[in-house]
């Protein structure tokens, strides 16, 4: 018996590929039980996202089995040929499978969301019996695997991007955003994202001033908040917590004088000032007042880049973990293997993707 | 032989203290139960201890400076206890672990524990007035704890410099709302310990360590209304605590009277 897989992703293949071969949903698990039924293959799963494309099989044969997956793909979706499809052998599988889970593969370096779509795809396929013994070993201690490599390494360690670095820092500031009353100044794509993303943490209040007051009504409903007239801003003020500055404005729409005395009405209440604009709309200064943290979208990138050499240098824990569990996985089909036929995995020798022979 | 439990509660301490360290050494902390069950077996110890000396006494064990410090040590982690969970496993442990072991270690290898002669016979009020103002300096001492986490993670948002510890420290403003409640706790422990005082009468009124309660009782008077009250931001409340604390630990240990006549 072996273990294979046969697929694309982001690293090999160009989203107007991908989005040929991308399974909805709602199909993976029926997809995945249509192909564990053809000739040659006794297990499948497929992992379909919009970074990768990816068919996990157990089949009798090697040839016979990959085989089997590309008439599958080509009957069903398209012809699974050139360079953007790469095929794995059991050892290479098993080791893919454990660097997908752990985010080592993903376009994000670390990030956690493909676990859960892994365990999603498992969870479709194994509920229409597309699943037994050996794939269904394999995820489950892929997904230990996962959860290993999070919990002893610094992998999904901090932001690394601008909305989710301000979001990290927010969070650091007022603990649960659900008391928090955030205000955008300027309507811009950046604001907007990073205002989404403090929404999605449960802010409990948006206001948004713009300069056009059609284009800040346009994103208050969007972000279900209220938008205000821009010269009206600083009468809203007072009570907010978290602001976004991206004007157009040539000038420094807040100074330390400014904010000063407002400052002093609300001692115990810190402020949280987010300098998207270039021209910055706040002045710098503001940051060395008591309770008010200000940081511009150089200091946000700086900590995204930060967080993600911090989770470049993890990436040889994470191998060295992998490639213990893949051993251990090895071990496992090899006794496996005594028992019942299955063919043994070879010491480790590294997880490099092979080129599907076309 | 009652200074066994003291010193297994003090290795427990040294334990969460080590852990954390090396924790953080490997750059990947996690807020472990290790911790807080290394702390709690600390506080039985301490309570075992505090138990069999006040047998033995027949009153409250704060008749020397060696029992005075482990009955701090001993408020300070009983705050840490109760202060709630999201602090519990937090690094607040880590920064009460070593103060605490500190305080305890001192204690056993520098503080001579020998016998003192109370100048009071037992009585309800003394007990009640000595036990309630030590757990109060126990809420001061871990208000000073959460300013001085305060201060660090406060600086680190300023700097934009932020360390690994950034990602274990609870949120600014749950530090300076714990610190202001210590405070203000603290403070109205410390108000009932010193009522109770007074009723004693003269024996009391006349001694220079009351003098330095009621100062120490005024400044944090001043503290917990300008911290309680939100008067003054949480930065300075932080410096305010950390430094009326480090006084009130260096003039207590300056008072003479405590060394020649027993603690209370």
């Amino acid at each position: 018996m072996e273990i294979l897989c046969l697929g694309l992703s982001h690293q090999t293949a160009p989203v107007e590929l991908r989005e040929k071969f991308a399974i909805p949903d709602g199909e993976v698990g029926a997809a995945a039980a249509a192909l564990s039924k053809a000739a040659g293959v006794s297990e499948a799963v497929i992992v379909s996202t919009c970074n990768r494309v990816e068919f996990y099989v157990a089949a009798e044969q090697a040839a016979a089995g990959l085989a089997a997956v590309r008439e599958f793909v080509a009957a069903r979706l398209a012809p699974a040929e050139g360079a953007a499809f790469f095929q794995h052998a059991t050892e290479p599988t098993v080791r893919h499978l454990f660097r997908v889970v752990s985010g080592l593969e993903s376009m994000v370096l670390g990030e956690t969301e493909i676990l859960g779509q892994v365990k999603k795809a498992y969870a479709a396929a194994s509920e229409g019996g597309a699943t037994a013994k050996h794939l269904n070993k394999l995820f489950q201690r892929a997904f230990n695997v996962a959860k290993d490599v999070r919990t002893n390494t610094n992998i999904t360690r901090g932001a690394v991007s601008v909305g989710s670095a301000a979001v990290d820092l927010a969070e650091k500031i007022f603990g649960k955003l659900a008391h928090c009353k955030v205000m955008i100044l300027g309507a811009g794509e950046t604001s907007e994202l990073t205002a989404g993303a403090l929404q999605a943490r449960g802010v409990k209040s948006i206001f948004v001033a713009n300069r056009s007051y059609d284009r800040a009504a346009a994103l208050a409903v969007k972000m279900n908040g209220t938008a205000i007239h821009f010269d009206e801003w600083q009468r809203s003020f007072h009570d907010v917590d978290i602001l976004i500055g991206s004007t157009a404005a040539p000038h420094h729409v807040l100074t330390a004088a400014q904010l000063e005395p407002i400052m002093h009405t609300r001692p115990a209440r810190p402020l949280f000032c987010i300098d998207l604009a270039v021209p910055r709309d706040i002045e710098p200064a503001v940051n060395d007042l008591d309770g008010v943290y200000l940081y511009d979208i150089d200091s946000l990138q700086a900590m995204a880049d930060r967080s993600m050499n911090v989770r470049r240098q993890e990436l040889t824990i994470c191998e060295q973990m992998i490639e213990r569990h893949a051993t251990e996985f090895g071990g496992w089909l090899a006794s496996a293997w005594q028992q019942g036929g299955v063919k043994p995995v070879p010491p480790a020798s590294g997880a490099a993707a092979q080129p599907a022979k076309t | 032989m009652d200074h066994l439990p003291l010193a297994i509660s003090t290795f427990c301490f040294l334990v969460g203290f080590a852990y954390t360290m090396h924790a953080l050494g490997a750059r990947v902390y996690r807020a472990s139960r290790l911790n807080l069950v290394a702390i709690l077996c600390g506080f039985v110890g301490q309570s075992v201890f505090l138990y069999l000396r006040g047998q033995a006494l027949g009153r409250c064990p704060l008749t020397n400076r060696f029992e005075l410090l482990i009955f701090l040590s001993w408020a300070l982690v009983l705050f840490y206890l109760l202060i709630g969970p999201a602090y519990r496993l937090s690094l607040l442990g880590a920064f009460t672990s070593p103060l605490v072991f500190l305080f305890q270690t001192s204690a056993l290898l520098l503080v001579a524990d020998v016998p003192s002669r109370p100048r009071l016979a037992a009585n309800g009020w003394l007990e009640l007035h000595a036990a309630i103002s030590v757990v109060a300096y126990g809420a001061f001492a871990l208000g000073c704890v959460a300013g001085v986490m305060y201060l660090v993670q406060e600086r680190q948002l300023k700097s934009h410099h932020i360390h690994s510890i950034f990602y274990h420290l609870p949120p600014i403003r749950d530090l300076a709302v714990a610190n202001a409640r210590l405070i203000i706790v603290g403070f109205a422990l410390l108000t009932v310990g010193l009522g109770a005082g007074f009723k004693l009468g003269s024996m009391f009124t006349h001694s220079p360590l009351t003098a330095w309660s009621v100062v120490v009782w005024l400044v944090y008077g001043g503290l917990a209304a300008l911290g309680g009250l939100r008067r003054i931001s949480p930065r300075r409340v932080a410096w305010l605590s950390v430094a009326a604390f480090i006084g009130v630990l260096l003039t207590l240990g300056g008072l003479r009277f405590v060394t020649q006549t027993g603690a209370l």
